[in-house]
């Protein structure tokens, strides 16, 4: 497939029931899915003659903490035959089990190790589900949208001790985040102006 | 009698010269074949992308310096790129020439890093310390464009943040001329030499389906005999102008990715050529005066540079809402940026590709069945930095 109108068409025609909405944006094909269809999806577009999507470059998450359906897990995927890129997706709920790519790819493993470490999805099947960027015993999922930008502990070496503890994070001063759409804090009708202005431009 | 062996583990680094950096390998050892490997990393994390996304598109920058640390701008070079295709601004033709000449700078500090040190883990010292003397000479060209040495904050959303200093291009152009000697004495050091030879040729042999299998780019693939070079296939700013060879390797050993790494250099130093001899006076970023700050003196005539300074100073620009996977042949693979705007001053998610991370994680497979000995010099023609592996 030469190119990517092409190779919308052929994904469409082919796995018609599986795929949820495809667009092409940026040079790249978009591809919407349900969770259940992921490996199924992964093995034809691998295999396929027309695709040939044989490098996974690496697997992410968008976390939207107000949907009900939470989760975005993201794939992305290079075919080197036909220079294509392919952005794979679908939602999922907070505490849904996934499958896990490790037997299509290899590479997925600490992808989705990451994943797992940062924001907590859980993955059947993966061979060694471990955290692997944050330290040893380290709690909580930090790219989480809900997790602090400062943290929840800080790590230093107490002389009393003579070793290194953990404790709660103390700030001297709140982290402060400024609102600078808006030139004053707390005027809400001023931004809302600014929100309908917007929408007539 | 019969004696019970049992295996070895051995704790590699995380302080370990031949680690590059903070990595913690667990070796399981059978004598001194290697059975098992398992990296322990995330020792350098620093939560980069949760600080990306809590700071304003300008602020992000400095970051992806801080990723691989030996070539900052070409991290820079994506973060800018996928900013530039949401916003659909063009770059002026004498930013194209001045970021990709950078880039290629950065090939060249990375390349030379690797190569000597490599050589280093393998026994060779001298390498190191004439590669060293260069990439001093070339960090002052970066100090010079940017004001310093490493960290340099250079690219933008829509061209660079300075233009060149007078006289710069002019030692540029000297250094291409003195720079191929330097890269004949290191390949009269290394490449016929026996011992480099002994060390490097048939270890860490990688074939092409498990270079595609486990996400390898870069070098890494080149030397398996893969000819895929983003700069020519899927071409960003002004590549598809200039003129160049993509090295490929044979084998997929340590010692074809050796050899890549080096004929890269030279490519590199006739696309710095290239771009010097073509690079005209002009602007050297968009005159959008809503994306790139005005200049001192038009602040103090216009009270509209005025504003547009302080609020590109406070809130930033606006990304309408995106979203987008942009990449760039760094000069240890492909780096890429999957970038989510939600039409705010902030990301609202940025991750970040890089290609240390997948290179690593196959070590198990590359080292599995070699000595104990090998393990260095597999590692160090991987060319892993921890700044961008942790992240």
């Amino acid at each position: 497939m030469n190119n990517l109108i092409d190779l919308e068409k052929k994904i469409n025609s082919e796995l018609t029931t599986k795929i949820n909405k495809t667009s092409i944006k940026h040079n790249q094909i978009y591809v919407e899915i349900d969770k259940e269809d992921l490996i199924d999806v992964v093995l034809f577009i691998k295999t396929n003659k027309d695709t040939k999507f044989r490098q996974l470059i690496d697997i992410t998450v968008v976390d939207y903490p107000e949907e009900t359906q939470r989760f975005k897990i993201v794939y992305l995927f290079l075919s080197h035959e036909f220079n294509h890129r392919m952005i794979l997706s679908y939602f999922i709920n907070e505490n849904e089990l996934i499958s896990s790519l490790t037997n299509v790819f290899p590479s997925a493993n600490w992808m989705e190790r990451e994943v797992f470490d940062m924001y907590g999805v859980n993955f059947k099947n993966h061979p060694d589900l471990r955290r692997i960027l944050t330290d040893y015993g380290f709690e909580g999922h930090p790219l989480r949208k809900d997790f602090p930008l400062t943290g929840h502990s800080e790590v230093r070496y107490s002389e009393e001790k003579k070793k290194v503890i953990n404790e709660p994070v103390k700030l001297e001063q709140n982290y402060r985040n400024f609102d600078y759409e808006s030139p004053w804090e707390g005027t809400k009708y001023i931004k809302e102006i600014s929100e309908t202005n917007d929408k007539k431009n | 009698m019969t004696k019970k062996i049992k295996n070895l583990n051995l704790n590699f680094g995380p302080q370990h010269p031949a680690a590059h950096g903070v990595l913690r390998l667990i070796l399981e050892l059978d004598g001194e074949v290697v059975e098992k490997a398992d990296p322990h990393i995330g020792l350098l994390h620093r939560g980069t992308e949760k600080l990306i996304e809590n700071k304003t598109y300008m602020q992000a920058v400095p970051y992806f310096d801080r990723l691989d640390y030996v070539a900052p701008m070409n991290q820079e070079h994506a973060f800018a790129l996928a900013i530039e295709k949401i916003l659909e601004i063009d770059v002026p033709i004498r930013a194209q020439y001045i970021r990709v000449m950078f880039c290629e700078i950065g090939r060249i500090l990375s390349h030379i890093l690797n190569v000597t040190t490599q050589a280093l883990d393998v026994g060779a010292l001298t390498p190191s310390l004439w590669g060293f003397e260069e990439r001093e000479t070339l960090m002052t060209f970066y100090e010079r464009a940017s004001g310093s040495r490493l960290h340099a904050n250079y690219f933008r959303a829509g061209g660079v943040h300075q233009d060149l200093p007078a006289g710069l291009e002019n030692d540029i152009a000297k250094f291409c001329e003195t720079f191929p000697k330097i890269i004949n004495d290191l390949e009269n050091l290394l490449t016929d030499n026996r011992i480099f030879k002994q060390r490097n040729v048939d270890i860490g042999v990688v074939t092409k389906d498990d270079a595609l299998d486990y996400s390898f780019s870069g070098v890494m693939i080149r030397g398996s005999g893969i000819p895929w070079d983003l700069r020519k296939s899927q071409p960003y700013d002004c590549y598809d102008q200039l003129e160049f060879k993509i090295p490929v390797g044979k084998n997929g050993d340590c010692y074809d990715r050796y050899l890549c790494r080096i004929e890269e250099m030279k490519e590199s130093v006739s696309i710095i050529k290239q771009c010097l001899a073509r690079m005209e006076k002009g602007p050297i970023k968009t005159f959008d005066g809503k994306i790139s700050p005005p200049s001192k003196a038009e602040i103090k005539q216009s009270m509209e540079a005025l504003i547009h300074h302080f609020k590109l100073f406070t809130e930033g620009y606006r990304v309408p809402k995106d979203e987008i996977y942009t990449a760039v042949e760094a000069p240890k693979g492909e780096f890429g940026v999957y970038l989510i705007s939600d039409g705010s001053s902030k990301p609202y998610k940025c991750k970040i590709r890089a290609p240390g991370f997948s290179h690593l994680q196959s070590m198990d497979y590359l080292i599995k069945g070699h000595m104990l000995a090998d393990v260095p010099a597999v590692l160090g023609s991987l060319d892993i930095v921890f700044g961008e592996v942790d992240r």
